[in-house]
């Protein structure tokens, strides 16, 4: 009889079993002249504004894997809580997952003490999730609210770190969202100018990164009421088809158009039917 | 990255060596962890219920972690048949993450494991009858 072995329960969470495996075949791979697949990144430009009343967030929305771009139109503004949302930038899985989890915590949390979250609480847990992983979960991220205390936003590194800021920028096109706020930025903006402020921001991100593209989203959080406008702004209008028959366009279409083949003779043969036998069928209603 | 003893024994099932999911054994191998974070997270709740019991004796007194530390040993010992993975209600509700969602409960959830252990062996393993 084979050798019998005891299991042991494992408390659950991240498995580290593939590790030593995985390392062995990406050194063998690239010998190969492969390469493992990528994971699919955000490569983004999100960035957020403090002004009057409340936070305006802004997002594009291109996500890519690589070199190609896996989604055009993927959704980075994420909720944390009716008051509270939050613009992911770096590996999509990783901030779609830890924004889930921070989510159901704060509702968990807000549940047991009774009062509307604050953007401090989540920013408390988001960075100490963060900082437990040292980075190995890459989630940049911009975390805006508003709360009894008012408006806050605040950056969060994927190491940890948090920076607590009137304005902010995150992602590969952080540089030149962040020239155009330096540029135009003033403190207790109106709602208006904060949109236009964010929207051009973000508008230079997708014209000057090719991580970013696309459309842009906006979120705009004051206090009791949220406006998440997507797409705010349609950026990059995607090219339409050539063949336009009846005046508006049809994808694939076969239809011509009448006179594209020239009538040259015509005629017309009338065929005389006699009437051999009628026999009415009832049909059968019951 | 520091050396533990014991960390992956190179033996898989049947205690033959696993060359296919573990690689060549080495005693670097066996040494070393798979993953920078690997050590960190299998210590990380009892990293913290130090900290945390370090901080209660300096607030409240030597007595307050001791009562805890005896409560927790108390709500470890519930639990089911030895071959049944135990919800572990008490523990949970005593260290307060009854009411917390983290990884752990996402991923590699034990109650959806796929392996068990055989009914026979692991009631003798506990009884040391083995």
């Amino acid at each position: 009889m084979a050798t019998v072995s005891v299991c042991k329960y494992y408390p659950g969470g991240f498995s580290f079993d593939n590790c030593k495996r995985n390392a062995l075949l990406e050194a063998d791979i690239s010998k190969l002249g492969f390469s493992s697949p990528a994971a699919r990144k955000t490569g983004t430009t999100i960035c957020g504004v403090v002004y009057k009343d409340g936070v305006v967030l802004g997002a594009d929305t291109r996500a890519t894997e690589g070199m190609i771009v896996a989604d055009k139109n993927c959704s980075k503004i994420h909720y944390i809580s009716p008051n509270i949302y939050c613009c992911g930038a770096g590996t999509a899985a990783d901030t779609e997952m830890t924004t889930q989890i921070i989510s159901s915590n704060l509702e968990l949390h807000s549940l047991s003490t009774g009062r509307l979250p604050r953007v401090a609480t989540a920013n408390r847990m988001l960075k100490q999730m963060l900082f437990r992983y040292q980075g190995y979960i890459g989630a940049a991220l911009v975390l805006g609210g508003v709360d009894c205390n008012g408006p806050h936003l605040y950056s969060i590194y994927p190491h940890g770190s948090t920076d607590k800021l009137p304005y902010v920028t995150m992602g590969s096109g952080s540089l030149a969202a962040m020239a155009v706020f330096e540029d135009r930025y003033r403190p207790n903006m109106e709602e208006e100018e904060a949109k236009r402020l964010v929207r051009d921001a973000i508008a230079a991100g997708i014209f000057n990164d090719l991580g970013s593209g696309s459309n842009i989203d906006l979120c705009v959080i004051t206090k009791g009421k949220v406006d998440y406008l997507r797409p705010h702004d349609v950026a990059n209008k995607k090219g339409v088809r050539e063949d336009k028959v009846y005046g508006h366009p049809v994808t694939g279409s076969y239809r011509y158009k009448h006179g594209t083949t020239g009538v040259l003779t015509k005629t017309v043969t009338p065929l005389n039917l006699e009437v051999v036998e009628e026999s009415v069928q009832t049909m059968d209603t019951s | 990255i520091v050396p533990v003893t014991g960390l992956c024994p190179q033996a898989g099932p049947y205690g033959v060596q696993d060359s296919l999911r573990r690689g060549f054994s080495s005693v670097k191998n066996e040494l070393l962890p798979s993953h920078p974070l690997e050590l960190s997270e299998k210590n990380f709740q009892l990293n913290q219920d130090k900290m945390n019991f370090n901080t209660l004796r300096n607030i409240q007194g030597l007595h307050a972690p001791l009562k805890l530390q005896m409560e927790y040993r108390a709500a470890r010992q519930i639990q089911r048949l030895p071959f049944l993975p135990s919800s572990n209600l008490a523990l949970d509700t005593l260290r307060g993450s009854d009411d917390t969602i983290g990884f752990e409960d996402i991923l590699n959830d034990p109650v959806q494991s796929e392996m068990m252990g055989d009914p026979h062996i692991m009631t003798e393993y506990k009884l040391g009858v083995l």
